[in-house]
């Protein structure tokens, strides 16, 4: 199919369980996504949706023993990734597909150089001598806007802000062809959120890269994603381009519809925050039916019985609800 | 650095004074003549008196500490041995080498046999390798050093007469006492190492490592182990610091002249002036082997580096 060489990553029908002491965790439920090469996809959802549990299932790192893949195929460049070999598995990692964590002050090792942590990946996938990784090494940190001098330093003499600099220096060491970045900017302060984006932005347009921007913050969706898909319970409620998605007068998922009424207005006054009612499922006991309808203002009684299908609103498109079974019209 | 480690020799001083003092006021008030052990029940009582005489024993308390320590910091002097009537300081210098070299041998047995079971028991958590590595170590902390020496013994040297029971001139020799005092140390550090790497592998930066593309070998020696050896390095240290201060048990089933065993014939002949010499050179090593285990951090950790100056 035409359209199956098209994309960069494919993942089909993906489930991941953890399993723990207190019961299976239904982490992953039947996921479907797609990124297209250099498109950036926006990754949104609630803590506990399963949106890092998807990343690491790219990249094979799931917690071992615990997290299982189920069911479900995951392609890269047509290949299929979850039967690989650990070994295969690294020529992947950092080379083709590389991953920004979370917390920058937790993801450097901190008894490392960071100019060593950066060359380490660079002479393993480049087959490069120590020193010509080295002087790549520094071209980096002079990329992501650190003097080279400072290669020598550890992680403990940065700020947090420098740290995520170094992380994202060791992401495209390699000149990725998809970077992942788990919430890159939820553990930094504001202003050097806009700044860690900026660069972001900058190094995916210089590298070409393909991006998968794990994020809660639609603002971060809106700044720099081309594609967002909207996450709940393990499962993608509704798919589509962002213009699709941020334009309210669409169709939309009552969840999506939910995240944004969450937003604070600024420009009305506003006595309470708007909520979505009630909690995220707890994942070792998922509801029935739609994960959503416990939680979901027009639930119906099929809701509860029956898993919606994704179905395509408009070309490109999708959202998984019952609301929209019979006709495309938004009730 | 340099100026740390001198000040940590410098806070060694009132360490040893400290010492110096508090097992010499134990001494001083443990029943026991030693004029009377010296020269044995037959001899009169003014015979036993000017003995007592003319070795001070009579002084008041803080006049023989006092003398005691001025011999020691002016002259370097432990004192003479009651019993033997040599110098305190050529008797340590006999007995020492044997426990030092012994010490070494179970502390390297210990490492190169604790560290990489430690390693593996965690990477294979709960497996069967690490089931039975624990239960190893259970035994090796909880078996007694004596019950094992002998049973070795046993085995190797009346069973099989593969290795001597005893004596120390060949390193043969050393197998049997390295092996049976370095049991507890193995457990002891395959249970550090195994907590410690538990720890460290469920951190980011090993994420960070493993999303590299790094292999796996990698990930665990250069990022893992080296985020691990603290609390390793100081049970080790620990476990050394002990061991010179001479295995008593081992030192007597396989008849090594160490300074565990002139510690027990001295305090059973109320030899004090070499109980309190071996006390001393024994406080002396624990405190070095502490001060290197410190500097050992700064080398490991950068963090303890920059602290250091």
């Amino acid at each position: 199919m035409d359209n199956e060489k098209k994309n960069l990553l494919e993942i089909r029908d993906l489930t991941v369980e953890y399993h723990t002491n207190g019961g299976v965790v239904h982490a992953v439920n039947g996921l479907n996504l797609e990124v297209a090469p250099k498109e950036t996809l926006g990754f949104v959802g609630e803590t506990g949706a399963g949106k890092t549990t998807t990343a690491l299932s790219i990249l094979n790192l799931l917690p071992h023993p615990q997290g299982k893949v189920i069911s479900g195929s995951i392609k890269y460049n047509g290949e299929e990734i979850l039967n690989k070999s650990n070994k295969d598995m690294t020529r992947i990692r950092g080379e083709k597909i590389s991953m920004i964590f979370q917390d920058p002050m937790t993801s450097l090792n901190p008894v490392m150089t960071v100019g060593d942590q950066i060359a380490e990946g660079i002479r393993l996938h480049d087959h490069l001598s120590k020193a010509d990784a080295h002087k790549k090494a520094l071209e980096m940190l002079k990329t992501v806007g650190i003097r080279p001098e400072r290669a020598s330093d550890y992680p403990h003499q940065f700020s947090g802000g420098m740290k995520q600099r170094v992380v994202i220096a060791i992401a495209l060491a390699c000149n990725p062809e998809l970077l992942i970045a788990d919430e890159p900017t939820t553990a930094l302060d504001v202003t050097i959120q806009a700044q860690m984006l900026e660069l972001m932005k900058g190094l995916k347009d210089q590298y070409d890269t393909s991006m998968i921007m794990i994020t809660h913050d639609l603002g971060i969706v809106a700044e720099i994603c081309d594609k967002v898909a909207i996450m709940y319970a393990g499962n993608v409620v509704e798919y589509g381009d962002k213009v699709d998605i941020f334009t309210p007068e669409k169709p939309h998922h009552p969840y999506t519809v939910g995240l944004f009424d969450s937003i604070p207005d600024i420009y009305h006054e506003q006595e309470e925050l708007k909520i979505i009612k009630g909690l995220t499922p707890d994942p070792t006991d998922l509801p029935s039916g739609c994960t959503f309808h416990p939680r979901c203002p027009y639930a119906c009684e099929e809701c509860s019985k029956q898993m919606p299908k994704h179905l395509e609103v408009e070309p490109g498109h999708t959202i998984s609800c019952h609301r929209f079974d019979d006709t495309k019209e938004v009730k | 650095m340099l100026k740390y480690v001198g000040k940590r020799l410098l806070m060694m001083i009132p360490v040893l004074l400290g010492v110096t003092f508090i097992i010499f006021s134990m001494l001083y008030i443990t029943p026991g003549d030693p004029a009377r052990l010296v020269l044995g029940d037959s001899a009169s009582p003014e015979a036993v008196e000017q003995y007592r005489e003319e070795q001070g024993l009579n002084d008041p308390f803080l006049v023989q500490y006092g003398r005691y320590m001025k011999n020691l910091i002016l002259h370097g002097d432990l004192g003479t041995s009651y019993s033997t009537k040599k110098p305190v300081i050529d008797l340590i210098k006999d007995c020492f080498p044997a426990t030092v070299k012994l010490a070494f041998c179970s502390m390297l047995f210990a490492l190169v046999l604790g560290i990489p079971i430690g390693i593996i028991s965690a990477i294979k958590q709960y497996s069967i390798f690490d089931m039975c590595s624990m239960a190893f170590a259970l035994l090796g902390i909880s078996m007694p050093v004596f019950w094992l020496g002998l049973l070795l013994t046993l085995l190797f040297s009346v069973k099989l007469g593969w290795l001597p029971s005893s004596g120390f001139n060949t390193p043969l020799h050393l197998i049997l006492p390295a092996v049976s005092l370095g049991a507890q140390s193995v457990a002891v550090i395959t249970r550090m190492t195994r907590s410690s790497m538990l720890e460290v592998i469920n951190m980011d930066y090993i994420k960070t490592a493993r999303a590299k593309g790094l292999h796996e070998k990698t990930v665990i020696i250069r990022h893992a182990l080296g985020n691990a050896l603290i609390p390793i390095i100081t049970s080790a240290g620990l476990q050394f610091g002990t061991l010179l201060g001479g295995a008593v048990l081992t030192e007597s089933i396989f008849s090594i002249p160490g300074i565990g065993r002139l510690m027990v014939d001295s305090i059973k002949m109320r030899d004090f002036p070499t109980v309190q010499g071996g006390v001393l050179i024994i406080a002396l090593a624990f405190s070095i082997v502490n001060l290197l285990v410190d500097l050992l951090y700064a080398f490991v950790d950068p963090r303890i580096k920059a602290q250091y100056k």
